[in-house]
């Protein structure tokens, strides 16, 4: 009598250990399907050209801003919120200034509640794709240009983008 | 299926006991003793995880901070977890299984003896090291014991430490699993078919499929905290890309059906002490079987039930909610099952059968708790209160750990040869079922009312009801001293077993001698 012939007992365990890696881009992709965790869309010029302007119809976006861990930094949004036209882009500024004598580096965290509305929400050009470095006591207007998908489903009317600013020295370091 | 007949061989002329000493212990590949060891290991961390419930309950026995301060509290509430999962109710399910498998199917060994011998040993050093972490600078993991980033993260020196314990305990759960089914798949007796197993193999064959498939995933999360936090990774990491949130599925990808393999070899027990006490054969067998394995299946797709409040899609939530109720029913199976296998048997109550009883009424209740807990707009207010605490006490104390105080007292004879100190075994019971209750049934109502869990302090309105839980732990926790005190006044002597031990026992485990010998069944006997 062999005592050991299943070695599928051995996969297994191995194979499960790859699959909990594996959730992690399958959880992203989910993510950018349903743009469940609020993660928004980014959008080319061409397909921003193509887009139908939806006349009739506000939307109301809401701007805020969030320091990660007491982040030595002030954050802050030029306007609060704006009533935009679906398929016109528009631009506005966050306002980042560094407290500290040292230069540092931020990177900001874009988030949208409802989250259905997420991937309705496309940006052309915005300083969260990129690491933000700032001298000591540097201030500093970064742009976000954006475009609300005409076809944002009706029962939404507003949308709040919060962005989160986190300090990133310690990854680069 | 229960009645047997074995040609039963002797094996007395070949039957060499243990070497003498200390290093039979360490270098013992016999499925007995590495049972016993994997006992007394679940044992003492039964008491260690105890004193430090006691810790807890008499920090909340008042309002405002008493006797520890938060970080010490919460470091409490982690590790007492910790050591009742991977201390206390694994490895005692693993040495039943060890000193019982075997027997039950009519095996000399398990598979792989010394794969065995390693699978317990790693086991002290990892809770060595877990346990050690609380002296370390900065303390213990205080993050409870779903170990959630970011807030783990904070975690001083001892995370890596916490980290690797966990690799260690799962190493050797794992070589625990493999070794179970590759007994039962090769080494069951001639005659002996799937569908004749007792119960406690089946149910202990598919945990050990959960295990191999759910200690991994576990192993992979908290590998990624590792990298997370000393190696510049951002799979939790908002500022990095990741996310947090996904820390939670990965973790409940494991957790869920980490904790029917909590309880499914519980469910095994109890239904082998049943039908011995009822004199009555198991009723619906081939059902019980079909149960424990959809409930098996369930489990892998439920997980989100512990994270409804996490902001989900209505779609997600209606399907995790449905899932959730779903396990119900085969759970439901398996209640209506043991209550008809009492139905009209000749029963006497022996210690193992009160305590099994004990475990159906309730395991229900945890049960009923569970299915509040799954509906999604009444989890939001539930969530992280005393409610979900009571919850789970109820399905694990009076559920697992009766079970398996059950099973100890049910094979005790057979493991001495003597039988146990029946008013003792009595008084165990009697006092372990009326303080369980007094210590969780209060929780409901606190936690009904909002108290949240994990929190060293409460609202005034909530005292009453915690110094009653207080004062239930205490007596729950010195009534088990009572089981210490059993186990070695068995082992030490007492009125002499039969082989068959109880008048309604069947199965190829009573055809042995009381005491179990050092070898059984090689060679192997035939079920007919
Ligand atoms: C009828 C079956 C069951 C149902 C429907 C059920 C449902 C649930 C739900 C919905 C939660 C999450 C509550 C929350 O955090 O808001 C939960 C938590 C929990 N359940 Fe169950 N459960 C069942 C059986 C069990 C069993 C058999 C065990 C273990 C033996 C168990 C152990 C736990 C544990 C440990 C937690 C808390 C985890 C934590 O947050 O620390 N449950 N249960
Ligand atoms: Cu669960």
């Amino acid at each position: 009598m062999r005592r050991f012939k299943q070695f599928h007992l051995i996969v297994i365990p191995v194979a499960m250990f790859g699959f909990g890696y594996l959730m992690v881009p399958i959880y992203d992709i989910f993510c950018d399907i349903t743009g469940l965790n609020g993660k928004t869309s980014s959008i080319s010029q061409a397909e921003l050209d193509v887009l139908e302007t939806d006349q009739d119809r506000r939307v109301r976006v809401e701007f805020i801003s969030a320091l990660n861990q007491g982040a030595q930094w002030n954050f802050y949004p030029e306007v609060k919120s704006m009533k935009v036209t679906p398929g016109k882009s528009y631009t506005t500024t966050y306002t980042a200034t560094n407290r500290l004598d040292q230069s540092m580096v931020g990177q900001a965290v874009p988030s949208v509640a409802p989250a259905q509305a997420a991937t309705y929400f496309n940006k052309t050009e915005c300083f969260c794709f990129v690491q933000q470095s700032f001298d000591p006591h540097e201030s500093r207007q970064m742009p976000l240009v954006f475009v609300v998908d005409p076809e944002l489903p009706d029962d939404i009317n507003t949308l709040t983008l919060s962005y989160t600013f986190f300090d990133v020295n310690s990854r680069i370091n | 299926m229960n009645a047997y007949s074995v040609d039963h061989i002797h094996d007395d002329h070949h039957d060499h006991g243990p070497p003498p000493g200390l290093m039979r212990w360490v270098t013992t590949t016999n499925h007995k003793d590495i049972g016993t060891l994997y006992l007394w290991f679940s044992l003492i961390m039964f008491f260690i995880g105890g004193f430090m419930a006691l810790i807890i309950r008499t920090e909340l026995f008042q309002p405002g901070l008493q006797i520890v301060d938060p970080h010490f509290f919460n470091q409490m509430t982690t590790m007492h977890a910790l050591v009742m999962i991977f201390g206390v109710v694994m490895p005692a399910f693993v040495g039943l299984a060890n000193w019982m498998l075997p027997m039950m199917v009519g095996a000399p060994d398990m598979a792989l003896p010394r794969m065995n011998n390693w699978s317990f040993w790693i086991l002290p050093f990892g809770f060595a090291m877990m346990l050690s972490t609380l002296f370390m600078e900065g303390g213990g993991p205080a993050s409870g014991w779903t170990i959630y980033p970011p807030l783990v993260l904070q975690t001083g020196d001892a995370l890596p430490f916490l980290i690797f314990s966990i690799h260690i305990l799962g190493v050797s759960s794992i070589m625990g699993a493999i070794n179970i089914v590759a007994t039962i798949m090769n080494m069951r007796a001639p005659g002996m078919t799937y569908m004749k197993m007792p119960l406690f193999v089946w149910t202990w064959f598919i945990t050990a499929y959960l295990l191999i498939a759910v200690m991994p995933v576990l192993a992979g999360a908290v590998t990624m905290l590792l990298t997370d936090k000393f190696f510049g990774t951002s799979f939790f990491d908002a500022a990095g890309g990741g996310d947090p949130v996904m820390f939670q599925h990965i973790f409940w990808f494991f957790g869920h059906p980490e904790v029917y393999i909590l309880i499914l070899p519980a469910f095994g027990i109890v239904s082998e002490i049943i039908p011995t006490f009822s004199r009555k054969k198991l009723f619906g067998y081939s059902s019980m079987v079909y149960a424990t394995a959809s409930i098996a299946f369930l489990s892998f797709i439920v997980w989100a039930h512990h994270m409804f409040t996490v902001g989900m899609p209505l779609a997600g939530a209606l399907f995790f909610m449905f899932t959730t109720m779903l396990i119900a029913v085969p759970t439901g199976v398996k209640v209506f099952n043991w209550v008809s296998t009492m139905w009209r048997g000749a029963m006497t109550f022996e210690t193992p059968m009160l305590f099994a009883i004990g475990f159906v009424i309730m395991f229900t209740i945890g049960g009923f708790s569970g299915l509040m807990l799954a509906m999604t707009p009444i989890d939001f207010q539930y969530h992280d209160t005393y409610f979900v605490v009571a919850h789970f006490h109820y399905v694990l104390v009076p559920g697992a750990i009766f079970a398996i105080i059950a099973g100890v007292y049910y094979w005790i004879p057979k493991w001495t040869g003597n039988m146990y100190d029946e008013k003792l075994g009595k008084a165990h019971f009697w006092l372990s079922t009326i303080f369980v209750n007094v210590l969780f049934f209060p929780m409901h109502f606190v936690g009904l009312a909002g108290m949240p869990r994990r929190i060293p302090d409460y609202a005034v309105q909530f005292t009453d009801f915690n110094q009653i839980a207080t004062i239930g732990a205490f007596g729950f926790g010195f009534a088990q001293i009572l089981l210490l005190v059993v186990v070695i006044k068995c082992i030490r002597g007492g009125a002499k077993a039969t082989d068959q031990v109880w008048e309604g026992a069947h199965g190829l485990e009573w055809s042995v001698a009381s005491p179990a010998p050092y070898h059984t069944f090689s060679p192997q006997p035939v079920v007919k």
